[in-house]
């Protein structure tokens, strides 16, 4: 537990992905099984139980802290489990810290009501950061700015390996996972998982960039819309159903409509959307399914899930990723016509006759709400991650407006000594005639490393106020900024959200009182 | 009156905490004509006194830091003997805080009260330990005032650095510290850990540690940062807190950046402060230490400057103490 907590607190002040990566290595290497495992498992998946701990903490400090005296501690503190952590009275002398595995095992089995003494005789046992870890892991929820993927990535790297191998057999395994460790250390064969309905590594596409269009050779192409829900991956299989996201996580327990309907074996790729009728609903109503752990029957009623079908790994027991695109979409297509599957559909081919006339499609997505195109070499196989030259996403032209930059912020990790965090805004004009500024928006990229420290510069000699790590600056520079898309937001002061706003161009050439009108920004709101 | 004895002859105002019948203020906030002071930190020790009374050692870090005539006239205290100022005996004992900081005691007709200035009980090998003076007013700081703190061995946060350093050899490790105290007591920790190679210092730590060694404490191999034009990867290296997220560290290499104070114990705090690797080393008493220092001076009356009084003043009265909260001018959150 010692180790697991030490591990977790500095996770918490990590900003660098690498610097995390080179953390959890570490300690998966230097910690004994079956500890690991149950680390590992915490950082990915999640422990399989979950403790509302306030009550039993509150009985628990009763015995030990005058009430006031922890009134004012909390208060300072701002969290329960981790004030209780801080106050907690050291033991009058040191035992051996609980193991991570004794823990977990215990917790997995307990009465509730036996639940405040295994805590006690825990919490005097451990340290502060101990006590802290603890309680985090008996509420479920770490925080510490890992994503299960990144976990994965680093018990890989115990074999110098790379997280898709790990992904490939993940969800045929289970806690705390000794025939993984066993197969990364070369001490046994890599864990049978056949048949079981894991995730396997979807294939990505790389933006097409001008040059890419240019040496397209379009008969060798397909091309499909791009559509704008959740790219998923749906894997049945030994009687099993699971709903994969683009990284490998579990996302099926949200998406009960979906995985009912599963009659067959096989892994699909599609995108996840919300469909009523023949209508595609915006993204927003798919983010209201997302990350819900109880879903209720009006829920499902409101805000009906349904994949679009893209592509097929496998049907059945065979694996057709060695297939080209063209010939497992035959076989998709016949699979579907067969079995009909409820809640799904397949994403249309395109067809087009020249790379003119693709273009041209291809500049009618904004006008009909479809985010871009897909293209597709027809002779690709299905090869996991983000190989080059296969397909690429061609995404509608973004919008530009230009802005003018108001406040600043530090970035963090490596940006830390930078102003890397920019908001902006655009004119208002009342009814007399005067303007204000109002914010628009807020961007992190799309400069160049060079133009990122002319922008800190220019910040830093025309700060008008601090506060903090942000600072206001005086309303001259124009900021040329693309987005993909701007909504209604009654929850902004300005009534719009843009979508993936960033820096396009700096326009230092440009007076600020030139920049846009909100006005002309609330034309550019999808009617669709 | 009769029931607040202590307020006659001693007792705040505009200017901090005045002694009437010596007509001396101690650590006072802003010039006055006689200053008692605890120790060189700017929120104790300001320029521009008439006379001033205080331990040599902080005589030469006020004069370092706010220049040779930083007061009319610079009195040595030996620590420990009793001066008689007006109607009052006046001596210094050492309060563990930093190099030369000291408690004023206080003698006035019978009655014995203790200003602790800023204070801490465990062993800091740059300065000389804090001594327990029964007294029946104690004037303690508290600006660790909450259950919550309780600094960590300090054995084990230096561990903790250097388990980091070895981890992330390719990395420059930026300590952020207070230049006064903080700096060279890291420098002497990390020292009795066996570290024994060059720590690198920003200019502005410089005169400090210089004063340090000038004085008897050793620390060791120092070298200015500023002069390295190399990106100082692997290495330790330290800087005031302002330099830790500025420019200044844009030439080391990846750093890590640490930061070493007590309020480090609260994650929000370090995380505020966008620290990768806190340190909870203190110059400041823990609340342990507060209470533990309370009981041991016997005092039946204690009043609560700076920090959290609210806390600590509550807690007093589960004591069964009288408590009183001063709340002095220029002395809020505690920089440390
Ligand atoms: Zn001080
Ligand atoms: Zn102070």
């Amino acid at each position: 537990m010692r180790h697991f907590a030490a591990l977790l607190d500095r996770l918490g002040y990590t900003p660098g992905r690498t610097a995390k990566l080179r953390l959890m290595t570490a300690y998966f290497r230097a910690t004994p099984d079956p500890d690991r495992g149950w680390a590992l498992a915490a950082l990915t998946d999640g422990l399989p139980f979950s403790f509302p701990v306030r009550r039993t903490l509150a009985a628990l400090m009763d015995k030990r802290l005058d009430a006031e005296l922890l009134r004012l501690s909390r208060d300072y503190v701002g969290d329960t489990a981790e004030t209780v952590a801080l106050v907690w009275p050291e033991p009058a002398e040191v035992q051996a810290a609980p193991r991570l595995a004794d823990v977990v095992a215990e917790l997995a089995l307990i009465d509730k009501g036996d639940l405040g003494a295994r805590i006690e005789g825990w919490l005097d046992r451990l340290d502060a950061t101990g006590r802290w870890a603890l309680l985090k892991l008996l509420t479920g929820a770490l925080r510490v700015g890992v994503s299960g993927r990144l976990a994965k990535t680093a018990v890989a790297d115990l074999a110098h390996g790379n997280a898709d191998q790990v992904e490939e057999i993940w969800h045929g395994l289970s806690p705390p996972y000794l025939s993984l460790f066993a197969w990364l250390e070369g001490r046994a064969e890599k864990p049978d998982i056949s048949g079981a309905p894991v995730f396997r590594p979807l294939m990505l596409a790389h933006p097409l960039e001008d040059k890419d269009f240019e040496a397209l050779d379009i008969e060798a192409i397909a091309a499909e819309w791009k559509w704008d829900g959740i790219r998923v991956q749906l894997a049945a299989g030994r009687g099993e159903a699971r709903l994969y996201s683009r990284s490998g996580d579990d996302i099926g327990p949200s998406f009960p409509d979906v995985l009912g309907a599963v009659r067959f074996d096989g892994v699909l790729d599609g995108e996840l959307l919300i469909k009523r009728g023949d209508d595609i609903a915006p993204f927003n109503d798919l983010q209201q399914r997302l990350n819900r752990k109880a879903v209720t029957g009006r829920m499902l009623a409101q805000y009906p899930a349904h994949i679009r079908l893209y592509d097929a790994l496998m049907i059945g027991d065979e694996d057709l990723r060695g297939l080209a695109f063209t010939q497992r979409r035959r076989r998709l297509e016949e699979w579907f016509v067969a079995n009909r599957p409820h809640a799904m559909d397949l994403s249309a081919v395109l067809t087009f006759t020249s790379k003119a006339d693709l273009a041209a499609v291809w500049r009618t997505t904004r006008g009909i709400g479809i985010e871009g195109l897909m293209l597709k070499r027809r002779d690709s196989p299905y090869l996991p991650g983000r190989p080059k030259g296969h397909w690429w996403k061609w995404k509608r032209a973004a919008l530009t407006v230009d802005c003018v930059l108001m406040y600043a912020q530090r970035g963090s990790g490596k940006r830390s000594s930078y102003y890397s965090d920019f908001t902006f805004g655009a004119w208002r004009e009342t009814s007399d005639g005067s303007r204000t500024l109002v914010p628009v928006g807020k961007a992190y990229s799309g400069y160049t490393d060079a133009e990122l420290v002319d922008l800190d510069r220019w910040i830093r000699t025309h700060t008008v106020s601090r506060f903090g790590p942000v600072r206001s600056v005086v309303a001259e520079l124009v900021l040329e900024v693309a987005f993909d898309a701007i909504q209604r937001s009654p929850r902004h002061k300005s009534g719009v959200a843009m979508r993936f706003p960033r820096i396009h161009r700096i326009r230092w050439d440009k007076p600020a009182a030139d920049a846009a009108r909100l006005a002309e920004i609330e034309q550019l709101i999808d009617q669709s | 009156m009769a029931d607040r004895p202590f307020e006659r002859w001693l007792y705040p105002t505009d200017d901090g905490l005045y002694c009437a019948p010596g007509d001396f203020h101690i650590d006072p906030y802003r010039p006055v004509a006689r200053a008692v002071i605890t120790h060189g930190h700017s929120d104790h020790a300001r320029a521009g006194h008439n006379s001033v009374l205080a331990t040599a050692e902080t005589i030469a870090v006020m004069q370092t830091r706010l220049g040779l005539t930083c007061a009319g006239n610079l009195q040595k205290a030996p620590l420990g003997q009793e001066i008689r100022i007006g109607d009052v005996g006046v001596a210094l004992h050492p309060a563990g805080h930093i190099l030369g900081s000291a408690q004023v005691k206080l003698t006035h007709r019978g009655q014995t009260a203790v200003v602790s200035g800023d204070y801490k009980r465990r062993l800091d090998p740059t300065c000389t330990p804090f001594e327990v003076i029964p007294c029946d007013l104690f004037v303690t700081e508290a600006t660790f005032g909450l259950p919550v703190f309780r600094h960590e061995p300090d054995a084990g946060e230096i561990a903790k650095l250097l388990a980091s350093q070895r981890a992330f050899p390719e990395r420059t490790h930026v300590v952020g510290v207070y230049g006064l105290g903080k700096c060279q007591r890291l420098i002497a920790l990390l020292r009795s850990a066996g570290y024994d190679r060059t720590i690198w210092l920003h200019g502005a730590l410089t005169s400090i540690c210089d004063l340090y060694a000038a004085l008897g404490v050793g620390l060791g191999a120092l070298a200015h940062a500023s002069v390295a034009q190399q990106s100082l990867a692997g290495e330790i290296v330290m800087c005031p807190p302002a330099a830790l997220r500025d420019r200044w560290s844009r030439r080391l290499a990846e750093p890590v950046t640490c930061f070493a104070s007590g309020w480090m114990r609260v994650r929000g705090r370090a995380r505020q402060r966008g620290v990768e690797l806190p340190l909870i080393i203190s110059d400041h008493a823990d609340w342990p230490e507060l209470i533990q220092t309370i009981k041991d001076t016997g005092a039946q009356e204690v009043w609560v400057t700076h920090g959290r009084e609210e806390a600590l003043v509550h807690q007093l009265g589960l004591m069964g103490l009288n408590g009183r909260a001063l709340a002095l001018v220029g002395r809020e959150d505690e920089a440390e």
